[in-house]
This record gives C-alpha cells, structure tokens and sequence, in this order.
C-alpha cells in the first residue's frame, strides 16, 4: 500500500472511531442537563439519580470524545499536507473557531459540573452544563461547516499563482446549503444514539426489577420518546438532504441507488446486484416513481444515471474514474436507514411493554442492540457521505489522490496507523468495561459527605 | 503592521498560554510518584488538576488550528515534517486524558497503579517533545524549494533540540510543583515546596544554557528582553519560593514560561519556519499565511471571544481556589 491509502485507512479509522463517541456526547449532554433540570424544578429526588447516574456514562464517553478529537485535528497537516495547503484559507478558518468558540465552552464548563457540585449555587451549576451542551452543537455546526464545504465548496475562487482555493465569501460557507441541513440531521443522529442508550439501560434495570423502578421508568420513557422524535427528525431532514444531494453531487445520488441509466421517472431500488466492473446492473427490485420522488420531489422527475454523469465528469474534468465504490454507497445508505429504523422500533416496543411492566426475553435481547444501532447508523451514514464523495476529496476540485503529504513515507504513516489501531481497540475494550461496570450498577444512592469539607465529586 | 504580523503575535500567545497552563498540569503528572506517596496523595495531586487541564488543553487546540487557518502553509510542512514526534504527544495526550478521567473509576490498586504510570509517561513525553519541536522550529530544519520538510525524523533529535526538550522538562516540573504547593495543606505542600527550589536551580542553569544558544543563532532585541525577563521572573519566583509566598512564586514560573516562550517567537519572526542552509527556502508571515480577507474574519472572531474565554477560565480557577488536603477525598 502507498502512502496515500494508509493514510486513507487512517483517516477512516480514526474519523469513524471518534464518531462514535461524539453523537453519545452531544445527545447525552442534553439528556442529563434535562434530567438534572427537572430535579431542579420538582425537587424529587430520582431525578438526581439519574442525573448522576447517566452522568457518569456520559462521562466515561466523554473523555474518549476528547481525546480522539485531538488526533483529528492534528491529522490534516500530518497526512495531509498537500490538502492542508490547498483548503487552509478556507477550512481552517471554521477548526479555528470551533476551537476558541464551542471546545474552550465544552471543556471548561464541564470541569465546572463535574466538580462544581458543592462549589456552586444549584441553579449555577445546572446552568454550566446546558452551556457545555449549546458548546456540542455548536461544534458540529462549525465542524460540520468545513466538511459541507468539501462536498459542495461555496464561497472561494481558485487562485492560480499560488496554486489554492481562497475564500471570498464567509457567510456562503457557514450558510452552505448542505451544512445547513446536515447539522440537523448530525444532530437528530445523536439524539438517536443518547435516547437508545437511556432507554436500553434502563430497560434492562426494569427487567432485573432492580430497586428504583420509578426512576428507570422515568428514564425508559424520557429515553423511548427521543429516540422516536430523534427517528421523526432523520426521516424528515434525510429527505431534504437526498434532494439537495441530488443537484450537488448527482453521482452520490446515483451510486447510492446503484441507478446505472438516466431515467424518468426513476425506481428506487431495495436490492441491485451489479456486474463486478459496476457498469450495468444484473438483477433489481424497486419500487417505481420513488427515487425520483426522493430525488426531486416529483414521481416523473429525471434521475440521472451513473453512467451519464461519468461521461458528462470525463467531458468536464478529463480522463479518470469518477465513480465511487458503488456496493459501499448502496449497502451504507440501505443499512443507516435501516440500522435507524430497527433502533425507533425497539424503543417503541419497549414503551409498549412498559405499559403493561412486562419485559419478555426478546425485548431483553433486542435491548442489548439498540445502544448499538443508532451508532450503526451514524457509521454508515459517515461512510457513505463520505466514500460518496470519491474520488473527490474536495467535490470537484481536488482529487484524494493528489491529497496526501509528500514528505511522509509510508513507513510513517504504518507506524501511526499501527499506533492508533492498537491504542484505540486497547481503549475500547477498557471504555465497554467501565460503561457496562456502571451501566449494571444502577442509580447511586444520595449520601451527605461524611465530612463537612470533602468533595462531592472527585477523581 | 499587517493583519499577518498580528496573527504571528496571536499564535505565540496562544502557545504562551497552553505552555503557561499545561505546563503546571505536565508538571503535576510528573511529580504523581514522587509528591503522591500514597493513593490519597496521589488523588489530591490529581485533584489539583481535574477541573482544568481540559481547558488547558484546548489552548494548544486552538493554537493548531489558528496556525492552519491563519498560515495553512506552516501547518501544513510543520506537521507533516515533524511527523513522529507529533504522533508520540498525541499518543501521549491520549493515554493522560483517559487516565484522568479512569483512574478512580475502578478500586482495584493494580488498575490505578497502571492509570498512575500513563499520567506520569502520558507528561513526561509531551514535556519533553514539545521542547524539542520549538528548537526545532526556532533553528530551522531543511526545507525545500516548495516549502516541504527534507530532512529525516532523526535530524530533529539534534543537541539543541534536546536542551529545548530539556529546557521544557525541568520548567515543567518546577512550575508543577510550584502549583501543588499552593494548591494544597499539609504534608505535600512542605514537600512541594522544597522540591520546587532544588528543580528551579536546575532549570535556572538549563534554561539560562538553553537561551544563551538561541540567541547565539537567532536574536533579536525584543527576544533577548524576553529572556532576561524569563531568567529574572524565574529568580524572583524561587525568591517568593523561599519567602513562603506561593502566589507570587507561581508568578514567577508563570512569567519564565510565559516569557521564554515569547522570546522564542521573538526571534522567530518574521520567519515561522526557518530554512537551513537554504534560506531562502524559509516560511515566513509573508509566504505562509492566508488571503487578507480570511485574516480579518479571523481577527473579529478572535477580538470578540479570545477576552470571554479569559473570562470564564479566570473564573473556573476562582471556583475552585480551595486548597486542597487528603481529608477532602472521599472514600
Ligand atoms: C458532529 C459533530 C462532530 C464531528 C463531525 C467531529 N467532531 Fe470532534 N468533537 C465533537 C463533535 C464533532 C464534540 C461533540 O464537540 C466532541 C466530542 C467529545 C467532546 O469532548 O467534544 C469533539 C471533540 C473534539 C476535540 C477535542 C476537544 C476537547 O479537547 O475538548 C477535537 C480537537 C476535535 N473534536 C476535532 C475534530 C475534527 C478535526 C474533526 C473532523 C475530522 C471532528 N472533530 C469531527
Ligand atoms: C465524524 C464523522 C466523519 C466520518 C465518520 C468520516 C468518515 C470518513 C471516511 C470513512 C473516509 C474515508 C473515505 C475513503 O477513504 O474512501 C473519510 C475521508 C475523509 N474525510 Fe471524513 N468523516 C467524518 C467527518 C469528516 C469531517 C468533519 C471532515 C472535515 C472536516 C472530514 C474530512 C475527510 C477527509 C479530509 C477525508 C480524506 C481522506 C480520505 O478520503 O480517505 N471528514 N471520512
Ligand atoms: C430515515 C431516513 C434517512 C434518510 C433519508 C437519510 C438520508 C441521508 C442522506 C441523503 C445523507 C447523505 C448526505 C450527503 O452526503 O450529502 C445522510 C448522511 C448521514 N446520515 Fe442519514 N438518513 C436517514 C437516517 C439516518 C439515521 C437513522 C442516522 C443515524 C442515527 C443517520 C445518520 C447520518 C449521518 C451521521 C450522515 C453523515 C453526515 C451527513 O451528511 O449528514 N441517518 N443521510
């Protein structure tokens, strides 16, 4: 393998391997400042339970969030270089803020919760984690701005002498319209994830008829309803974001359908078995009208096929291969959908069996998949956004391959990855431990300290 | 002056800043087997540190990612170039947030011992590396004509770069143990500060060395004012050590660092990355940065929020001003 390509598998580790702890921090952020919100207001004590109790899960999350955010960061200039120089007046600019604006919130405010308990007012230190909470959204917003920009680049002009992109238009890139509707579905995604963890969990107490039933219940339902409206909102934003997807990158759409010839009306498929060469399928089953009405918002509107585009990117562009891995971007796009929906139907029925307190086995097994799911489905949504994009690594202005650092030998870039691999499944088996440690060890009981000076929280 | 001088100026205060804070929280990992004689020392060492360091580190965070937006092109050859020790601190940064936040989630003693050493190492490291990096950066590495890195990885392990590497190590651990003392009651505090005195001789000499060769390469007026300042701020706080004032010791260090770092970039400038031997290969605020218009979106974005970030970390180091002493830890 080249230089490039470990990089490639680098950046795909270690991107995916973050994500799936940023949607559980930004969902549980919310989820926790919302329970410890109603124990602020009703003054019952479960609340606090549960507050404490998810917020060590949050927690235990949230410390891998932060670390493998600092390789992202540091990544583009050490894979990356030539990428870094071309984008650097452009992209660097929202990882800037992002830092100075939504990290410095994220990192100081959550010291102030974590440790703040018998240190601040009540209403204070409740406060200092919503702040936390905004700073996660609005480091999506930020982030998510530069990475819209690499799929639909907005607001610059190519400069010739030196050979870069250069911005011209701030407020066009925070504004790109695929940012604007990918915040939003970013932010259901996480949603999802935090209300399949809450509910999960504490299912899973009910079921053992563990004590404080009346909390967990509480939980079981705060945690079922996100899910489902987090389920409500994907539906809904994935629909815009499959039609702006269509005018922006036409062979994403395409190659996400494995839709081979430009039709009108176009079928949506549920399952294309294609030539290995990918250039005409074998055998199909769709649905007619509904690609096209996914696509364009019309049951007749013209969906333009893989093979037209790659003629039509040829023409533009000059020899190459402008199609992406086309089973990636139809089994990712199939499997996000469907790993999403199988999570909302659990979390319905195990509101349904909440109802009647009766938690069968299967209900029991199904609980054990729905923390999983939601980040099933936010893998595969990433992968195909961005395996989508290939061969671009900048939609239409640079390719992947010319990306990487030239003065990095692949022997580096082995190491790193080699380091990172291990490093990171060495800590996941420890961060599973300790969250299945604590998720089985139930909600705390609320003890004054034993003396008056001790801390209430300490590490 | 242009807006590209001022972010050179914002750059070397965000590196001022995460050197000043981080640097005490390198420094108490450090001090974990030496301060921490046991398990309770050793969680209120820790303690000391818990409700910051995050916050310490997004300083260096920032300072990443103000170098890519304001100068892509010194990020760019900057991080590729010094590959290896840049892989080594993350791996580091990684292991030491984890064990934070781990340690005291299990009470198996063989889980914390393990956790103990990946906070002291997890220090240690970057301590070390940051140093080397800076000399590295301050006297110029083998550039070629289109700005990218040709030397090898070893060449960064140069003399001078190991006295930076050095340097940082043993400012670190002064400062780290200025701040214990005056974080906490009792015991440790005694010995925090005894120890703080003998490592402030050593880093005295070390960074009296470490500048004198700086500025045997590259000086300017303003950077050997820096040092002096530094050299100074560093005696006046082994002073205030001696006296029993922890507060104005912890100046003292603050202002090494602080100073140290500024007379670095001081002489730095108007390069960032300097080119050798072919000079005219070197990077410099012209050649790097980005386009006038991005600079100014940046200069309003920083005027506005850089003071409010001040505020509030001022404010988290208020909260929690408590000293602290082994009856604080609970059970
Ligand atoms: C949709 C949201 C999102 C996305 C796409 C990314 N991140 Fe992230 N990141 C977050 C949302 C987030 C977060 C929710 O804000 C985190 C997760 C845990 C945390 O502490 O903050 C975070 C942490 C985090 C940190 C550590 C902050 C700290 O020390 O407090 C850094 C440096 C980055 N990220 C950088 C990146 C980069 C360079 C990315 C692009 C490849 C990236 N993140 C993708
Ligand atoms: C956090 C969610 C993200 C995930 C899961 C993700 C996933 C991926 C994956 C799997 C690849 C590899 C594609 C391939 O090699 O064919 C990739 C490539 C890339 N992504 Fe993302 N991405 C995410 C967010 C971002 C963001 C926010 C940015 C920019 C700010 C970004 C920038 C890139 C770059 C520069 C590449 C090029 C490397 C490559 O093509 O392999 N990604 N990403
Ligand atoms: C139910 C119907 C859904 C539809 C129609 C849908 C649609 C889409 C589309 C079209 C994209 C690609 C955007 C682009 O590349 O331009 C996308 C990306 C993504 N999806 Fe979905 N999605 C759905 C459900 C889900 C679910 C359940 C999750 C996760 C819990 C999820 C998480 C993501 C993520 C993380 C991305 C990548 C970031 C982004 O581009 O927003 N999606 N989705």
């Amino acid at each position: 393998m080249d230089a490039t390509e470990l990089a490639r598998w680098q950046f795909g580790i270690t991107t995916v391997y973050h994500f799936l702890f940023v949607p559980l921090t930004i969902g549980m952020a919310f989820m926790v400042a919302a329970f410890q919100t109603a124990w602020v207001r009703t003054g019952d004590e479960k609340w606090l339970r549960l507050t404490k109790f998810y917020g060590k899960l949050f927690l235990i999350n949230f410390a891998m969030g932060v670390v493998t955010g600092i390789v992202q960061e540091f990544q583009f200039g050490m894979n990356w270089s030539t990428y870094s120089r071309f984008v650097g007046d452009i992209f660097g600019a929202p990882l800037a803020i992002e830092a100075l604006l939504a990290f410095f919130l994220e990192s100081t405010f959550l010291g102030l919760w974590i440790f703040g308990w018998d240190r601040l007012p009540k209403r204070v230190h409740l406060a200092c984690l919503w702040i936390a909470a905004v700073g996660t959204v609005l480091s999506a917003f930020f982030i998510l701005a530069a990475n819209s920009w690499m799929q639909n680049p907005v607001g610059f002009r190519y400069n010739p002498d030196k050979g870069r992109a250069e911005l011209t238009d701030f407020w066009a890139v925070l504004t790109n319209k695929v940012n604007l509707i990918t915040v939003p579905h970013t932010v259901a995604g996480a949603f999802l994830a935090a209300g399949g963890l809450v509910t999960a969990v504490a299912l899973w107490h009910l079921r053992r008829q563990s004590a404080d039933t009346a909390a967990y219940r509480s939980a079981l339902k705060v945690g079922a309803w996100t899910t489902l409206a987090a389920m409500g909102a994907l539906l809904f934003t994935g629909d815009i974001q499959g039609k702006i997807m269509t005018q922006v990158q036409p062979m994403k759409m395409a190659a996400a359908e494995g839709l081979y010839e430009t039709q009108s009306p176009a079928p949506f498929s549920v399952l294309t078995i294609g030539t290995l060469d990918g250039s005409r399928p074998v055998y199909q089953i769709e649905i007619p009208g509904l690609l096209s009405w996914l696509g364009t918002g019309d049951w007749d509107g013209t969906v333009h096929g893989i093979n037209d585009l790659r003629a039509e990117y040829v023409a533009k562009y000059g020899e190459g291969s402008y199609t992406p891995i086309i089973p990636v971007t139809y089994w990712t796009f199939r499997l996000m959908i469907g790993f999403g929906a199988a999570a909302a139907l659990i979390a319905l029925w195990a509101l349904w069996a909440m109802r009647r307190d009766r938690y069968g086995p299967w209900l029991a097994r199904a609980a054990l998949a729905l923390p999983l799911l939601p980040l099933a489905a936010n893998t595969t949504g990433w992968v195909f956004t961005e395996m989508g994009r290939q061969p671009w690594i900048v939609f239409g202005q640079m390719l992947t391959a010319e990306a990487a650092s030239p003065s990095v030998a692949a022997a580096d870039v082995a190491t790193s990855l080699a380091v990172f691999s291990v490093l990171y499944g060495v800590l996941a088996v420890v961060e599973v431990g300790l969250l299945v440690r604590f998720a089985r060890a139930g909600t705390p009981e609320i003890k004054e300290p034993q003396q008056p000076e001790q801390l209430a929280f300490a590490y | 002056m242009e807006l590209h001088d001022l972010w050179f100026g914002l750059i070397a205060v965000l590196f001022v800043g995460y050197f000043v804070l981080e640097g005490f929280d390198f420094g108490v990992g450090m001090l974990l087997p030496v301060l921490g004689r046991d398990n309770t020392g050793r969680r209120v060492l820790i303690n000391t540190i818990g409700p910051v360091w995050d916050g310490n580190e997004v300083w260096v965070i920032t300072a990443g990612g103000a170098m890519f937006a304001a100068f892509p092109e010194w990020y760019a050859t900057l991080f590729s170039g010094f590959y290896l020790p840049l892989l080594l601190i993350l791996a580091a940064l990684i292991v030491r947030g984890v064990a934070f936040e781990y340690r005291g989630k299990r009470p198996e003693p063989v889980w914390q011992a393990r956790w103990d050493k990946a906070i002291f190492f997890g220090s240690l490291i970057p301590a070390v590396l940051w140093g080397v990096v800076f000399g590295n950066i301050v006297r110029g590495v083998r550039l070629d004509a289109a700005h990218e890195y040709a030397g090898t990885q070893m060449d960064l392990l140069n003399p001078y770069a190991l006295l930076g590497g050095l340097t940082t190590l043993v400012l670190f651990v002064t400062h780290g143990a200025i701040f214990v003392a005056l974080k906490t009651t009792g015991d440790i505090r005694a010995r925090a500060n005894r120890l703080a005195f003998r490592a402030g001789l050593g880093a005295g000499v070390v960074a009296v060395a470490f500048l004198a060769w700086t500025f045997a390469q590259r000086a300017s007026t303003l950077s050997v004012v820096f040092g002096v300042i530094a050299v100074l701020g560093l005696a006046a706080g082994l002073v205030a050590n001696r006296a029993g004032r922890e507060g104005w010791a912890f100046v003292g260090t603050a202002t090494a660092i602080a100073l140290a770092v500024a007379a670095l970039f001081a002489g730095l400038y108007p390069n960032v990355l300097p080119s050798t031997p072919a000079e005219a290969n070197s990077l410099t605020v012209t050649n790097a940065s980005s386009t006038p218009y991005t600079l100014r979106i940046m200069s309003w974005v920083a005027l506005v929020f850089t003071p409010l970030v001040l505020l509030y970390q001022g404010w988290t180091y208020w909260v929690f001003r408590k000293r602290l002493s082994p009856t604080h830890i609970p059970h």
